[in-house]
């Protein structure tokens, strides 16, 4: 029998338990649906904790406030949906162009626009290629289930306060909403609050004083106008960039054997997961790679499945991750338009295994 | 007699020293800085109220009042 | 050019005492700002009042967008910059995470009061223990003369060139009367730099600006009517001149809020400072 005991929660109240358990101290945000059980969660758990929660006036603030707490060096974060991402990315960027550790948490919604508050992955684009603007980079964590919820709070404080940088949780309406029961313990590579404070010790704003007696004032900022500076700095900003590739993460289920290997990540991952299992069992050999970063894209990793493989790209959206996918593989020996094919869920559709079926059948046909 | 001191090199010569001097004993000097700009200077006796200095921009006039003696020796 | 032996000029000779010197808290830099612009005066205030508290060494600034952008050169204190209009966001964000901490904003009128208006109140209204310091000179300075929030009706920019008309572009913003209104605000004073007297006074309240924040009172807000002889397009005294004979009128002085000592006049019985 075991004895890890388990609570059955959203996947949105698993962020807020996770962030908490990781060493949050404030949380900013604004109400959204389908996401509020965070800042709901947080507006007692923080407190209790000696920590701050303010409900922000808009996003746009929000995200300010997060810049100013987290420039603090103090764990912080906020959490949106599409609408509200949008509003953010002015704070991104600037957070990005001072070397700023922000978390934010994207509970994808249907869009364009107002949209509906059903799953999408519309936002990927938005997530891995900056969405501010600029040049920028935000680290790009991909839960699918309410554990992972829970676990990836603790990686993305700490691949925000190593690499000084936004890190965005890019979840869904399903992610968020769906009730699961999570083992509420540290992960095994979970970085205590102490670690988080000492990579912090060299930049965050804090007074000179903290700092003794003959300690110069500190500056963060993302703007640099002498002749050459920028440059300088956006050359600092692309080996960060480089250096995140280290961080590449990913998950492969049932590829050995299989000639057609789909990639989806979060809820459409899971749901394909199902549908695999279903095809297995009739004999078709198919399997799943699952990237757990989209930035970094774990390209190297899906390259390695190239030989002998087809890939169906599914993901809920108009065609997004495919893109990263066609790059990965682009100007391999034998790779063609039929290598990496593509099926899209419309946002605003909820989709159960049984209507993954076909299109998977469908590539498999097609692809030999 | 009180005295002021021009920091010339912070001297931007926008003269707002020469409207706020009490005793108009502040005016323009003909000589220019570095940066290009006109220096002021002080042809009469200063009082020390430092109104000058308070309207200074640039933090580029320091004051001296002089003392009264058992003041001074204390 | 003969160089100022500012060594043996800076000497106190005997009988005489400095009397007006910079502050540590100011940095020695030359500020970027054109000459005659009212900003050194009021980084001068901020400088004293850092330094007389005895404060900088725990102060964190957060500086805004404009002419301020650069606000951080000019004090020996930590600074973080924050994107247009955000300041008083990113303070909140600063004070919650940094409770010991002072945190002041430095923003000018389109900052605060056009793009930054949401947060400015909001943060205001929460009573923030920050301090806003708002330049108003009616115009935008760093983008080059264009209508502020603030700009007078009848003012001439470079997007109102027949001059701010009601009809068209509103009224000017009263900001200090604004916040006065907020129960958060723990106090709120408007106050001028064109004159040795209303410096005097604008520092005065910038004491009691920072003092509500340290006292945990709530949000402290000066606004200080402030030259722009370069987009007035005047000299410096001229600038000057216009503040007390065209500005004052429309943006009355004194203290509309005051938490510490509960005297509140909304009603245009107003209290110098």
């Amino acid at each position: 029998m075991s004895t890890e005991q388990r609570i059955l929660i959203k996947g949105n109240e698993a962020v807020a338990f996770g962030a908490v358990d990781a060493g949050l101290r404030c949380y900013f945000g604004y109400p959204i649906t389908p996401q509020n059980e965070i800042p709901e969660a947080l507006s007692t758990l923080l407190p209790e904790r000696g920590g701050q929660f303010v409900q922000a006036e808009s996003e746009v603030a929000a995200v300010n406030m997060l810049l100013g707490a987290a420039a603090c060096g103090v764990p912080s974060m906020t959490s949106s949906s599409g609408c509200g991402l949008s509003l953010m990315q002015e704070g991104i960027s600037y957070m990005a162009g001072s070397h700023i550790p922000g978390v934010l948490v994207n509970m994808q919604r249907g869009g364009p626009g107002l949209g509906d508050i059903g799953p999408s992955q519309g936002d990927y684009f938005q997530a891995v290629k900056g969405g501010g603007h600029g040049d920028h980079r935000n680290l790009v964590l991909a839960p699918a289930t309410a554990q992972e919820c829970y676990d990836c709070m603790f990686r993305a404080l700490a691949l925000a306060f190593k690499y000084a940088n936004p890190v965005l949780v890019l979840g869904d309406a399903i992610v968020g909403q769906i009730k699961e029961p999570v083992r509420r313990v540290p992960p095994a590579d979970a970085v205590s609050e102490k670690t988080l404070a000492a990579l912090a010790a060299p930049w965050r704003m804090e007074g000179y004083g903290k700092r003794g007696p003959d300690a110069q004032p500190r500056l963060l900022k993302s703007v640099y106008l002498a002749e050459g500076a920028l440059a300088e700095r956006n050359r600092l900003l692309a080996q960060k960039y480089a250096a995140m590739q280290a961080e590449c993460a990913w998950e492969c289920t049932d590829v050995e054997d299989a000639t057609l290997v789909v990639v989806a990540f979060g809820s459409v991952a899971r749901i394909a997961r199902s549908t695999i299992r279903r095809l297995r069992a009739e004999g078709v050999r198919v399997g799943l790679f699952r990237p757990l970063t989209l930035f970094p894209f774990p390209a190297e990793a899906l390259l390695a499945l190239l030989p002998g493989r087809r890939f169906l790209v599914m993901e809920q959206n108009l065609g997004q991750m495919v893109e990263d996918v066609r790059l990965a593989l682009f100007g391999q020996p034998g790779v063609t338009p039929a290598t990496v094919q593509w099926h899209g869920i419309m946002p605003g559709l909820f989709v159960n295994a049984d209507d993954l079926r076909e299109p998977m059948l469908q590539a498999l046909k097609e692809a030999f | 007699m009180s005295r002021i001191v021009f920091l010339e090199e912070r001297c931007k010569g926008c003269g707002l020293c020469v409207a706020a001097c009490p005793v108009h004993i502040l005016r323009p000097s003909g000589r220019f800085n570095r940066h290009g700009y006109e220096l002021m200077e002080m042809a009469g006796t200063c009082t020390g109220c430092a109104s000058c200095a308070i309207m200074c921009p640039d933090v580029a006039i320091r004051v001296f009042r002089s003392v009264k003696p058992r003041e001074n020796a204390a | 050019m003969p160089t100022q032996n500012l060594e043996e000029q800076l000497r106190p000779a005997a009988g005489e005492k400095l009397v007006f010197d910079t502050n540590p808290v100011l940095s020695e830099r030359l500020t970027h700002y054109c000459p005659g612009c009212h900003h050194g005066i009021a980084h001068r205030l901020v400088g004293e009042t850092l330094h007389e508290l005895g404060v900088a060494s725990r102060t964190i600034l957060v500086a805004s967008v404009g002419c301020a952008t650069f606000t951080y050169d000019y004090f020996s204190v930590d600074g973080l910059e924050a994107p247009h209009g955000r300041a008083c966001a990113v303070a909140t964000g600063v004070r919650r995470a940094r409770p010991e901490a002072v945190v002041f904003t430095y923003q000018g009128d389109g900052d605060m009061a056009a793009i930054g208006m949401a947060e400015s109140l909001h943060a205001a209204n929460r009573g923030e223990k920050i301090t806003s310091i708002f330049i108003n000179n009616t115009v935008y300075g760093m983008t080059g003369g264009q209508m502020a929030p603030t700009t007078l009706l009848g003012q001439k920019t470079t997007t109102t060139r027949d001059g701010r008309c009601m009809e068209r572009e509103g009224g000017p913003i009263h900001l200090a009367e604004i916040m006065a209104g907020l129960d958060g605000v723990a106090f709120a004073a408007r106050c001028a730099l064109d004159s040795v007297q209303h410096v005097r006074e604008a520092k005065k309240a910038m004491r009691t600006a920072f003092e509500v924040q340290i006292e945990g009172l709530g949000y402290g807000f000066l606004e200080l009517l402030s030259g722009c002889p370069t987009n007035w397009h005047m000299d410096p005294v001229a600038a000057s001149k216009r503040i007390a004979e065209a500005m004052i009128p429309v943006f009355p002085l004194g203290v509309f809020k005051n938490k510490r000592t509960e005297q509140s006049s909304q009603s245009g019985k107003v209290h110098h400072a």
